[in-house]
């Protein structure tokens, strides 16, 4: 039997949860009564004040305790992973040895104007991070890290040039949508010249999610935290289960 | 506190550090860069866009028939400039909508062009001069809290909304704010015009944006009683002309390095190196404390590994800065707090290369960075590392603090993330204030033993540079693990050869311009 859970403070079913937020307001005794009846009016009961300050002319800053009446039934929620390949650095090389017997071409890149490497390079340098290698120092891994900024026509031709295996796409860069733009354009690109089938299409980044990038059209998504050798062992396993089932390839 | 340090090292760094710039600068006394020449018209007061939304300096520029290019474009425009009659703006105009011709003047003698240009040379000399003396007397009548100075970045992409979010975190604690440019940006062969609202990470360099927000923080500074800095970003493919607008809108610092933009932004190298160094003597005559970006090495690699490397950047920034007229005290050299937390003694590790740059570059205004690689969603945990981040900072003295964020791994900061910021900085450094001056340092402990290293280390990184050249150096993926070629990357084809006749009548100008600044060191603690 499984039951709705609610958030936990010191006692079960208490749905304690925490907020902070800044209201564009002078600080007052009043600006306290506003944030209490603001997250009151969220649906929050046992709503109270922790703290309320001033902290610039016209904006105030809350720290609010409050109880919520809402549960969940965790057990009917579901959320993909790409990470499910537990592998090592070696048992991957031997992997991709028995299963696809060359070394695998991967591009990566930090697309449009993003400018901001540390997932792209935390995935792909030698170093890698965490204590887990990166994919350039796979034996059978050919990588190429074509860094940042690098536009979406550019990573196509390389692509074909280069005939890549897996393409991972990242994005630190999230304001206004422009991840989502930029993971879009290049989806489409690939569609559009016909190549979309050739490649394992990854994106990452700190917003990324698996469903959000299944929706985008790309075969996985990862967010912080991943480890070089799940992307590695996801590719690994993609490519090879598509190449054992003759789908067309480069 | 102080480190027992190999001083002839240090001394040996220094010499190889001169040895390795040397052959550069050989270089970009030969070379010029359209940006370059772009800086230079707008220094004269060539400014705005033409029909085709084509800043007018590009105009101009693009104007001048690339056989010519390797005069300079000052003579052509001065020639003009004699002929007309028009002033720069007006020139500047009529030749960017292409009613006027550079090669129309072709014969006016070069004695009337230089005649004709000098008022203005010397027009534009003086409006740097007098913000740098608008800056002194500001800072002599409002002055600024003791350093660490608490630097904040804002970045919303509408300079309006960066407006109300410098005001706020200046009332709340902040004494330099830094406008975050657009991502893209440093790529971008022109400087966009006019007050902008739409950007990516950040909001474009423009100068009517710096206009905006020097006049709110001006503002804000009468109110609170202390002067509060601005800083943008100089790097990129039009450095001599962020140069040249900061100058003219009175900004206090630029982020300027020189060599970011090759490692990190794919720019030309050759192109940099000729474009650090003008919007470098611009700097100098400005009064503008240049920042350096040497956290960049820490944030794409192991910042324990990258230590001499930061170090090794260091000098030859300095080298770099002091060719270009820059005085210590307007050399803002970086590092960054971005060892793995997780690591044991971390903290010291930390401690031993921030001070470590203290005691080899006394007088120059450190500027320290914040962790940004090791900081997750966990803002609790990044609260806690930032505060051990502000400790070391204080402790060392260092001048330049950016501010870290809560919310680093998340979003650009929300204001009350730069409140909470803030206050964490202002409680430990208060807190902690002459911790350093109390401290002694073990001889022979884990401190010393890590700064000896890193300097060591240093000395045989610099002593590879120089065997086989700076560029060679890049070439070989010396610096970051990045390679660079000299004729690859962005910006390589705006780059040219310097002809006999050539003439920017500012290099002697600015060579002439002698600055005496108050210090941030000066600053009564």
């Amino acid at each position: 039997m499984t039951r709705p859970i609610r958030p936990y403070g010191d006692t079960q079913d208490d749905g304690k949860v925490q907020l902070s937020f800044t209201l564009p307001m002078e600080w007052s005794e009043a600006a306290d009564e506003a944030a209490r009846r603001l997250v009151t009016n969220m649906g929050f009961g046992d709503v109270q004040v922790a703290e309320g300050r001033a902290i610039a002319s016209g904006f105030s800053f809350f720290v609010l305790y409050a109880a919520t009446s809402q549960a969940i039934d965790a057990d009917t929620i579901s959320a993909s992973s790409a990470g499910g390949h537990a592998m090592t650095m070696e048992e991957i090389d031997a992997f991709v040895r028995d299963r696809i017997g060359r070394k695998v071409r991967v591009a990566g890149a930090c697309i449009g104007t993003d400018a901001h490497t540390v997932g792209i390079d935390a995935i792909l340098n030698m170093k890698g991070y965490k204590g887990d290698y990166g994919l350039e120092r796979y034996r059978e891994f050919e990588t190429f890290n074509l860094g940042s900024q690098v536009a979406v026509e550019e990573l196509v031709r390389f692509t074909r040039e280069h005939r890549v295996d897996a393409l991972l796409a990242s994005q630190a860069v999230t304001q206004k949508g422009s991840d989502i733009a930029n993971f879009t354009q290049l989806s489409e690109l690939l569609e559009a010249e016909r190549i979309r089938d050739n490649v394992v299409l990854v994106c990452g980044g700190p917003r990324v999610t698996n469903r959000m990038a299944s929706e985008l059209g790309y075969d996985a998504g990862f967010g912080r935290g991943t480890l070089p050798s799940q992307v590695a062992a996801f590719i690994a396993v993609t490519l090879a289960e598509r190449l054992r089932q003759g789908r067309p390839h480069w | 506190m102080e480190l027992q340090i190999d001083r002839r090292g240090v001394e040996r760094c220094r010499q190889l550090a001169v040895a390795i710039v040397e052959p550069v600068e050989r270089f970009i006394a030969a070379h010029s860069t359209l940006s370059v020449e772009r800086a230079l018209l707008r220094l004269l007061g060539v400014d705005g866009i033409n029909s085709q939304e084509v800043p007018l300096p590009n105009a101009v520029v693009d104007a001048l028939p690339v056989v010519q290019r390797g005069r300079g474009v000052a003579i052509a425009f001065g020639r003009a400039l004699a002929e007309t009659g028009l002033e720069p703006p007006q020139l500047g105009e009529a030749l960017g909508e292409r009613r006027l011709a550079l090669e129309a003047f072709a014969d006016t003698p070069e004695a009337a062009a230089r005649g004709a240009l000098a008022p203005h040379v010397a027009r534009a000399l003086e409006r740097i001069g007098a913000q740098r003396a608008e800056r002194n007397a500001r800072l002599a009548r409002l002055p600024q809290l003791p350093p660490p100075l608490l630097y904040v970045i804002v970045a919303s992409g509408n300079i309006y909304e960066d407006r109300t979010a410098a005001v706020a975190a200046a009332e709340a604690g902040a004494q330099v704010i830094a406008v975050i440019r657009s991502t893209g940006q440093s790529l971008l062969d022109f400087v966009p015009y006019g007050p902008t609202t739409e950007g990516f990470g950040g909001t474009y360099a423009t100068q009517a944006n710096f206009a905006i927000m020097r006049e709110a923080l001006d503002e804000v500074s009468e109110r609170l009683g202390r002067y509060v800095m601005l800083t943008n970003y100089a790097s990129g493919l039009c450095m001599p002309e962020i140069a040249a607008m900061a100058a003219i809108e009175r900004l206090d610092m630029l982020l300027n390095d020189s060599m970011y933009g090759i490692l990190f932004r794919d720019i030309n190298m050759r192109r940099t190196f000729v474009d650090q160094h003008f919007s470098r003597m611009l700097n100098a005559c400005s009064g503008i404390i240049i920042n350096t970006g040497e956290d960049n090495y820490l944030t794409t690699a192991d910042a324990v590994e990258q230590a001499p490397a930061v170090l090794a950047s260091q000098f030859i920034n300095e080298e770099f800065a002091h060719r270009a007229g820059l005085p210590d005290r307007q050399i803002g050299l970086g590092d960054a707090y971005e060892i793995d937390p997780d690591r044991e003694d971390s903290f010291l590790y930390q401690v031993a290369q921030a001070q470590l740059a203290r005691e080899i570059f006394p007088n120059a205004p450190l500027k320290y960075m914040p962790p940004t690689k090791h900081m997750t969603g966990d803002i609790f945990k990044g609260h806690l590392i930032d505060a051990l981040f502000n400790l070391t900072s204080v402790m060392t003295h260092q001048q330049i603090h950016l501010c870290g964020m809560p919310t680093e791994a998340i979003h650009t900061p929300f204001l009350g993330d730069r409140a909470l910021s803030l206050e964490n900085a202002r409680y430990v450094m208060n807190s902690a204030r002459h911790f350093g001056d109390e401290v002694v340092l073990r001889p022979g402990g884990i401190v010393e033993r890590r700064a000896a290293g890193v300097l060591a280390s240093c000395e045989a990184l610099l002593e590879r540079v120089a065997a086989i050249g700076l560029m060679g150096a890049i070439e070989a993926a010396v610096f970051a693990d990045v390679s660079r070629t000299p004729e690859g990357g962005r910006g390589y084809d705006g780059v040219f050869a310097r002809a006999a006749e050539y003439w920017n009548p500012f290099e002697a100008a600015l060579r002439a311009c002698n600055p005496t600044e108050r210090s941030l060191l000066d600053t009564p603690a």
